[in-house]
């Protein structure tokens, strides 16, 4: 094992982190957007550079599917939403974006701390990325926790399963059909949403999830 | 040691002069009282460097226990910041003296309350030093109540003495707890006895509670911002400059001397507490307008940086890094001597402001660097040096502060893993807060515009008071240009702590600041003033020779719009806006209302700012409404038969009895 | 040892290379943006005519100036030069690079953002306290980013003096981190914020509602107006510099304890020289690219830098790798 790969593998696992916290500080839908496909950029790079280190073709295939769906396709659809929605001049009001970002940081720490002892007879190639990769779950979630716009949640969500692409890629690897299915499923996610979406703003004339909650049938 | 207590007793006569005298004393009281604390202080001094410890037992205070004196370097150190303190506050105080409306309130206390700092200092056992401990709080109760008819003094000083008592039983409590069963009291006996781990815990929590509330770390400092302002303005520096120094002195003592090794939890904690006070503080400081509030408030904030200086000491020397502990001890006490002569100087200032307009509020003054040019002067360097600008002395000690945090020692505890960067980041926000809030403070009292006709005749303040002012500004400048004279003058302090010290400093080439190594980090003072003096005149000169130096008067640009009135300038509450709705929003809950007049009406509109102290209201009032409650609750006891009485005192006597049975 | 005034000679040429240098790279950011816009731009040669139309001028001041608004513009702009002097441009290790570490520049910018913001308040006018209460609450969020991110470096490299750790970086025994890619992106928003360029400020006017540092140098004109832009331009090339020298240091000569080697320094020169081409050419795509922000959107930037710079402190604490 190279030290030259070993960095390479930790800067891309670090830039998809970074990038986390772009998606957490966009405030913009469409800017949010190209970041998520920026996101999932990343993240095909780092599973491409994992594939090549540890000579695991079918890590390509995923990198493949990583680069044309979650950074291509559908950033593009959602995009597309967005515009049909009337939504693309929309601004997030999120509170305290700066104590958000605070708890961010206190997350990736948190995880570091968790994960790197915990893992310390592990590959040092797969540890950090790990460690990093349950950080971008953990600001896939409080982005998602803290945004109202359904869409922005979709995005959140987007990230946080790359986020356990990136472990999967570290962790040598799932197998194929896993991999192929989880991405099935995100496109079936992502399809029922985005279905949604449309049926909630029929219905609603709004996707802000905060205005959806006084029609919740368990409040009395 | 027997000049010190002289000096001291000198300084209780010389109170009772102030008593009979009055007015007619000022200039005996605080010519006396700069004469005896240069003394003092010359005696700090070689405490400082002396080779052994200096002790005294005197046949005085509690039977079989006498009082017990000690001065070695830690003692000196701070016997050293006292009277410098009190050399500068005297100095200021036979100009500003003669102004006093209550002359003689001030002139009984002055002198005792400058006896009772020097007397904790000395004190080596924990009669003596609590003794001294409640005089002083009570002496400085009496000064901040010196203008009492202001109903705002008298809450300031009610709020003072429960802050104050507090402080002083929290501190029993600790030697308590220390002396142990066979009673102890002297702080050698107490050093010898090693207490367990929980019980040291325990003292150390208690002992931090205690002088946190004197020395105003978070969240004990409701009481600063109120009572330091109160009192007369060389009082105020000496409260702000040298009492909170006192404080520190006692936390000193106890955590490092007389309990000795502690965990790193209690680091963690320090650290905390120091970042909140710090962060919080200076954000306070920047929303206030009143320029001794401001002061006070300040004040919080350096009292934060001191103990995220001492955290980190604590937490290296846990981790058994003695050599980074040194490093940070040096930097703490660095900022405790450099905050003792700026925030000095500053309440100085404020206080030649409000003699020369009789005004606090920084809303109605501007333009007094016209109008009083040395005083604004020394308020220039003072500000300048409180927000740590090169070459100044705040800059030192920040970034030796700085160097410690960068040791980045094997920190086996998480805590300290994530305290450490944390507190990193708070004391740069720090920084930055506190250069904006200065720039407030010199840029709307002393520039711009006279804003009140107080402001546009005021008049230069007496000699006696500038030269306080001057010949602070000229200390922080020496010793921004030569710190290394502090760091070495620290260096038995912190061998007599912590067993190592920083390299001699003085001997380097250049007389440059090396801490740890040259690779390492390297600051040079004196070559950085050099070049900038160098490069000003240089260009001034370029310029002045070569171009032109024509010059024209004429009336302000401002974009083809000049206004007339000073009203349109900004204002201190208009300058904290952007930083009021970056930060204090979410910290302090400031919230901006506009009230718009409906169409037609002639009525102004206006914007209303609310700010809210969310300490304050999640800590200090609903203790007020409980301990309310349970007083009234308890009232009815003072109205019962003395059957019922006698009934109370037999059922504690038997309570006591069984609990000493089951005891054993 | 080389002969001590051969040291005080590069030292004394870094000074003069750089006051010579900054009016030259401001110059070339204006043209690659006049002809991105399709603009054919001033000449670059225009900030120095700039200067000496300006400093030959009759100088007109308030009425109600004070000293320290005449003085303020030498100081700040020594203060600047002073900080520019330390950072290496063409080499590194100059005699007296010493003086002061990356704290102490950081600390010497922050000297004369204080004296330009009591400057702007000096006269009372509106414009002036606009910017100087907007400067100090960009600088409040970009000086702790910048002591961050100069932390970060710190403990990567076990010291906070520029020469050690232009050499550390140039030496590769650093490789690649994450906390240095953090710590890259950071410094880029601050260097950008500290400049007041675009998407924080707009260099080219002060006309316009988010102003910051054109409306506290308002009432300057004529020398003192010169010494300021003087000062930003310098400035700006030192934060370029300084990016260069952290984090592209190939090429620079290595001084180590003032040794002389004009090859070395020649090689440097043109290094640095086509580092700066390139960091303006991009500074000018960018700001051609982006628009400007809202200025109440600035805190949200920098708390990103500060954040960033936190996470690569907080890394370097938890683990030593990244």
């Amino acid at each position: 094992m190279h030290a030259i790969s070993f960095d390479v593998a930790k800067i891309l696992a670090g830039s998809l982190v970074l990038t986390s916290f772009l998606m957490i500080y966009q405030v913009r839908l469409l800017a949010l957007l190209n970041v998520l496909g920026v996101h999932a950029f990343v993240l095909a790079l780092a599973v491409a550079w994992q594939a090549h280190v540890q000579a695991a073709p079918e890590l390509y295939i995923t990198a493949a599917i990583t680069l044309i769906f979650k950074s291509a396709l559908i950033p593009e659809a959602l995009r597309r939403i967005v515009v049909r929605l009337g939504l693309h001049r929309e601004i997030e009001n999120v509170t305290s974006l700066g104590l958000v970002m605070l708890a961010g940081v206190g997350l990736v720490a948190l995880s570091l701390e968790v994960m790197l002892p915990v893992t310390a007879q592990a590959d040092p190639l797969t540890r950090t990325d790990i460690a990093l990769a349950l950080s971008v779950v953990l600001l896939g979630l409080l982005m998602m926790v803290t945004r109202r716009n359904a869409v922005s949640q979709v995005a959140a969500f987007l990230s946080l399963e790359n986020g356990i692409d990136l472990a999967a890629a570290g962790a040598r690897g799932m197998p194929l059909v896993v991999e192929i299915s989880i991405a099935f499923s995100v496109l079936v996610a992502f399809l029922v949403i985005g279905v949604f979406l449309f049926r909630i703003r029929e219905r609603f004339d709004t996707v802000d999830m905060h205005a959806l909650d006084a029609f919740r049938g368990d409040r009395k | 040691m027997i000049a010190t207590l002289f000096g001291i007793l000198a300084f209780l006569v010389l109170g009772l002069i102030g008593v009979f005298r009055g007015r007619d004393a000022n200039g005996i009281v605080y010519g006396a009282s700069l004469g005896i604390s240069a003394a003092l202080g010359i005696v700090g001094l070689r405490a400082l460097f002396g080779a052994a410890p200096a002790t005294l037992v005197l046949p005085l205070g509690l039977p079989w226990i006498g009082a017990h004196f000690r001065l070695d370097a830690l003692a000196g150190f701070f016997l050293l910041v006292v009277n410098l303190g009190g050399v500068g506050a005297s100095l200021y105080g036979i100009g500003h003296g003669r102004h006093e409306r209550d002359a003689a309130r001030v002139l009984a206390f002055y002198p005792w309350f400058l006896a009772t700092l020097n007397l904790v200092v000395v004190a080596d056992d924990a009669f003596t030093f609590l003794f001294a401990w409640e005089l002083m709080s009570v002496v400085s109760w009496a000064l901040v109540l010196a203008h009492h008819r202001d109903p705002a003094n008298i809450r300031a000083g009610f709020v003072y003495l429960v802050m104050a008592s507090l402080s002083g039983l929290v501190l029993l409590l600790v030697f308590g707890l220390l002396a142990g069963a066979n009673g102890g009291y002297a702080f050698t006996l107490m050093r010898a006895a090693r207490p367990t781990p929980g019980i040291a815990g325990v003292a150390f929590v208690l002992a931090l509670l205690g002088t946190g509330a004197k020395a105003g770390l978070m969240p004990l400092h409701a009481w600063l911002p109120l009572a330091h302002p109160a009192a007369p303005s060389h009082v105020s520096a000496l409260m702000s400059g040298v009492m909170t120094k006192v404080a520190i002195y006692a936390f000193v003592r106890i955590a490092f001397d007389v309990l000795g090794d502690l965990s790193q939890w209690s680091a963690v904690v320090v650290l905390a507490l120091g970042g909140a006070t710090a962060g919080l503080g200076i954000l306070h400081a920047l929303m206030e307008s009143d320029l001794k509030r401001l002061l006070a408030y300040s004040t919080v904030e350096n009292v934060g940086i001191i103990f995220i200086g001492l955290g980190l000491a604590m937490a290296f020397r846990a981790s058994g890094f003695a050599a980074g502990a040194a490093l940070a001890l040096t930097a703490a006490l660095f900022h405790v001597f450099n905050h003792a002569i700026y925030k000095s100087l500053l309440f100085f200032g404020a206080g030649a402001v409000l003699s020369a307009t009789g005004e606090r509020d920084m809303e109605r003054l501007g333009g007094l660097i016209h109008r009083l040019p040395q005083t604004s002067f020394a308020m220039l360097i003072g500000c300048a040096a409180i927000a740590a600008l090169p070459p100044l002395n705040g800059f030192v000690s920040e970034w030796l502060t700085f160097q410690a945090i960068l040791l980045r020692p094997a920190l086996p505890q998480w805590g300290l893993k994530l305290m450490i960067p944390a507190d990193g980041a708070l004391l740069a926000l720090t920084a930055a807060l506190t250069g904006a809030c200065f720039v407030k403070l010199f840029g709307i009292a002393f520039l711009g515009r006279p804003r009140s006709d107080a402001a546009r005749d005021a008049h230069e303040v007496d000699r006696f008071s500038r030269a306080a002012m001057l010949g602070a500004a000229l200390l922080c400048l020496l010793l921004g240009l030569l710190p290394g004279v502090l760091v070495d003058a620290l260096a038995p302090v912190a061998r007599e702590l912590l067993g190592v010290r920083l390299a001699e400093q003085m001997a380097l080439p250049w007389l440059s600041l090396i801490p740890i190594a040259a690779v390492r980090s390297s600051y040079n003072g004196l070559l950085v003033f050099l070049f900038i003096v160098l490069a000003t005149s240089l260009t001034i000169l370029a310029i002045h020779r070569f171009a032109s130096r024509a010059i024209r008067r004429a009336p302000a640009w401002d974009c083809g719009f000049p206004d007339t009135s000073p009203i349109t300038q900004y204002t201190g509450a208009s300058f904290a806006q952007p930083i009021r709705r970056v930060f204090a929003a979410s910290l302090l809950g400031a919230r901006e209302t506009v009230f718009m007049p409906p169409p037609g009406d002639m009525a102004p509109a206006r914007i209303e700012k609310t700010l809210s102290d969310p300490l304050w209201e999640a800590l200090y009032a609903p203790l007020g409404v409980w301990i309310a409650w349970l007083a009234d609750r308890l009232n009815h006891l003072q109205f019962l038969t003395i059957r019922r009485y006698l009934a109370f005192v037999f059922v504690a006597l038997v309570a006591l009895l069984l609990a000493l049975a089951l005891w054993q | 040892m080389p002969p001590l005034f051969v040291s005080f000679l590069a030292q004394g040429g870094q000074m003069a290379f750089v006051l010579l240098a900054a009016p030259l790279f401001t110059g070339f950011v204006r043209k690659v943006k006049a002809r991105l816009q399709r603009r054919r731009g001033a000449s670059i040669m225009q900030p120095y005519r700039d200067l000496r139309r300006l400093i030959g001028k009759e100088a007109v001041v308030a009425d109600n100036a004070s000293w320290l608004f005449r003085t303020a513009p030498y100081l700040i702009f020594a203060l600047i030069w002073v900080a520019a002097s330390l950072v290496p441009t063409f080499a590194s290790g100059l005699m007296f690079s010493w003086t002061g570490d990356l704290i102490a520049i950081i600390a010497l910018l922050g000297a004369a953002r204080f004296l330009l913001a009591l400057a702007g308040l000096d006269i009372g006018t509106g414009f002036g306290g606009i910017g100087a209460s907007r400067e100090m609450m960009i600088s409040s969020l970009a000086e702790p980013a910048m002591l961050m991110i100069v932390v970060t470096l710190a403990l990567i490299v076990g010291s906070t003096q520029l020469a050690t750790i232009a050499e550390f970086l140039r030496s590769g025994a650093a490789g690649l981190r994450v906390s240095l890619a953090l710590a890259l992106f950071a410094l880029v928003i601050v260097a950008l914020a500290e400049n007041g360029r675009f998407p924080v400020d707009n260099p080219a006017t002060h006309l316009e509602l988010t102003m910051v540092h054109e409306a506290m140098v308002l009432e300057y004109s004529a020398r003192h107006l010169a010494m300021l832009e003087l000062a930003a331009w310098l400035k700006l090339l030192l934060t370029m510099s300084l990016i260069a020298a952290i984090f592209f240091p190939f090429g620079m000569a290595g001084g180590g304890d003032g040794a002389i080697d004009l090859g070395g320094f020649a090689r440097g020169a043109l290094a640095w020289g086509g580092k700066l081409v390139v960091a303006g050419a991009l500074l000018g795509v960018f700001e051609t690219a982006i628009a400007k922000m809202r200025v109440f959107r600035v805190p949200g930037l920098l708390g990103i830098a500060l954040m960033l710079g936190l996470l690569g402190t907080l890394l370097l604490y938890v683990s030593r790798g990244l």
